[in-house]
């Protein structure tokens, strides 16, 4: 579903310049589920961004369902791939109602029947029709963000990228967002890529992950993998045993990898 | 409410019965019913659902909730001084220097016209009168402490040119530049990968266990509140509804608390469905 090859991203110009993708290689078969993980800062959402075509600066191939894509997307590609970004708060227009959110989409692709696919859509994500009226600030961190996942559906993707969709949420509505992914994965077939700190999420909802570290790609695993804590690379290994909860004497041997 | 008290016996921080309250259209809203506390110096935990009155809690105390909201209590008291009873004079004084704050957005906090190593060199020199080179020198120094890569290039951006995990490290650098008595941090971390993250709540350990500094951390991951405070608060619905010896938290009997857990998903766990809070109306009571 995706292919992406030797793919660079640079910020800015001369001594002030960031590559802040480094040479990403990098497959995701249909119907998987894929998380990306690594250090703030080492480009996963850089690479999202250039994946769904909100970046057009960057060098290298990407192909998503066999097409091979230029910097620029044509609206046809929107159907096809659609993104959730990380804050639930400020992705979502303050003083558009869910209704007009969700049928703004909806007009712009030109599809029929904006009234239908709202309920469906709404009936997807868990929110009945009672909410399909209300403003953002009337909703619930958790109730936002299924609205921004209603909106990325409503169009019927078949590629869904999502940048830490549970980060700002209290571990109830994680588990809720969780198995809401879970089941429309199920259901329509759906392809996943999820960027998350969170390595016990990837173990919930992935088949196999990438780690990241300054622009790199340092290494994949499936989640079997993981969850044995079967690690090969010193950056990863030390991700492991961050994730492990606090301890002070750990934090002491932490180091930078380059 | 477990009683842990300083050697000189006057806690750090003593809460009786707060309450936050904000009137709306349609009557009143309770965000905080009745919370009562003490901190020593020693790291807290809040930890509850989104909404259950954790960050006006913590605002509460530095007397910062937004208006129309009303802030009471029987007791709310810094080192034996009478919080609610303090001038605006005295409150600008107490903040920053004595308890200071990182809030929950930083972006919100940070002023979007000033460099962020302006700002951080600012908030030392309010406190200490030093000159601009060292403060500047300072804020250089805080900012490496932060695992902030690079200190020079940062010290020269304005807030908008940073990333989430780097505007919350900048926000905790401006808070612990005056060595503040107190540190309320709501959610400081939830922005940084897992190995940031353990490497600023050292920093924050050692300043507790090194010089005596007390913590309220807020935060919504329970195994970290779990490994890295010493006392934890349960909240729900703007209420304590347990309250129990961090290592002792996964042994907590509330059965909200006992939901909360249940909710996470495990590492070395197969993928599965997770369950899901179903609230009881008794727990508004408790
Ligand atoms: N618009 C931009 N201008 C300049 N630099 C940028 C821009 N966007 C990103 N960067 C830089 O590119 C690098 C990668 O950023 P990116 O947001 O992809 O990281 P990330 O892995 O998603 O981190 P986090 O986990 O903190 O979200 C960082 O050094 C960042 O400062
Ligand atoms: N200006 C306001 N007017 C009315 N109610 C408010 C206002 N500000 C906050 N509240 C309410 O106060 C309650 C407590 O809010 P608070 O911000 O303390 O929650 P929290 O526990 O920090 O949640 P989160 O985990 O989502 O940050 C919430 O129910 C909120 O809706
Ligand atoms: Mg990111
Ligand atoms: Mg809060």
């Amino acid at each position: 579903m995706i292919d992406i090859r030797d793919l660079r991203v640079r910020f800015g110009q001369g001594a002030d310049a960031v590559t802040a993708v480094d040479g990403v290689t990098l497959s995701v078969r249909e119907g998987e589920s894929f998380g990306l993980v690594g250090e703030s800062g080492s480009g996963k959402s850089t690479v999202l961004r250039a994946v769904s075509g909100l970046n057009d600066e960057w060098t290298g191939r990407i192909a998503i369902a066999g097409t091979e894509q230029g910097p620029k997307r044509q609206k046809s590609f929107y159907k096809l791939c659609q993104m959730v970004f990380q804050d639930p708060y400020g992705s979502l227009h303050p003083r558009h109602t869910v209704d007009r959110i969700l049928a703004e989409p909806i007009a712009i692709h030109g599809l029929g029947d904006a009234n239908g696919r709202i309920d469906r859509v709404l009936r997807d994500v868990g929110l009945g029709p009672a909410f399909r009226f209300r403003y953002p600030h009337q909703l619930s961190g958790g109730q936002r963000q299924r609205v921004a996942i209603a909106r990325a559906l409503v169009l019927e993707p078949r590629l869904l990228l999502l940048d830490e969709p549970t980060s700002a949420l209290d571990v109830s509505v994680q588990a809720e967002i969780l198995n809401l992914l879970r089941r429309l994965r199920a259901e329509h077939g759906l392809t996943l890529v999820l960027v998350t700190h969170n390595l016990a999420v990837v173990a919930n909802l992935c088949d196999r992950l990438a780690v990241m570290n300054r622009g790199r790609l340092v290494e994949e695993m499936t989640v079997e993998e993981l969850r044995r804590g079967a690690a090969r690379q010193p950056y990863t290994l030390q991700l492991l045993r961050a994730s492990q909860g606090y301890d002070r004497a750990t934090a002491e041997g932490f180091r930078d990898y380059a | 409410m477990t009683d842990q008290k300083t050697a000189d016996d006057t806690p750090l921080l003593d809460v009786s019965n707060l309450r936050v309250a904000f009137p709306t259209r349609n009557g009143v809203t309770e965000a905080v019913r009745g919370v009562s506390f003490t901190l020593g110096r020693e790291k807290l935990g809040i930890v509850g659902e989104s909404g259950s009155g954790k960050s006006m809690t913590g605002r509460s105390i530095l007397r910062l909730v937004p208006s129309p909201g009303r802030v009471t209590a029987d007791r709310l008291a810094f080192n034996g001084e009478d919080l609610l009873a303090a001038s605006p004079r005295r409150m600008r004084d107490i903040r920053g220097r004595r308890i200071a704050m990182v809030m929950q957005d930083p972006k919100y906090s940070l002023n979007p016209v000033m460099t962020v190593g302006r700002q951080i060199a600012e908030a030392y020199r309010v406190h200490s009168k030093a000159g601009a080179a060292e403060a500047k020198r300072r804020a250089l120094e805080m900012l490496a402490a932060v695992h902030i890569r690079d200190p020079e290039r940062v010290y020269d951006r304005y807030p908008h040119e940073v990333s989430g995990g780097m505007g919350q490290r900048i926000m905790i650098a401006m808070m612990l530049i005056p060595d503040p008595d107190l540190l309320i941090a709501d959610e400081p971390t939830s922005a940084l990968d897992v190995t940031v993250q353990m490497q600023v709540l050292a920093i924050l350990d050692d300043l507790c266990s090194q010089r005596g500094m007390g913590m309220i951390f807020v935060s919504h991951d329970l195994n970290l509140v779990a490994s890295f405070c010493d006392r934890i608060l349960i909240m729900y619905a703007g209420r304590v509804v347990e309250s129990c010896r961090a290592s002792e938290l996964h042994a907590a009997q509330h059965p909200y608390t006992r939901g909360l857990l249940a909710s996470l998903p495990r590492i070395d766990e197969p993928p599965g469905d997770l369950p899901v809070l179903s609230r009881d109306p008794a727990w508004l009571e408790a």
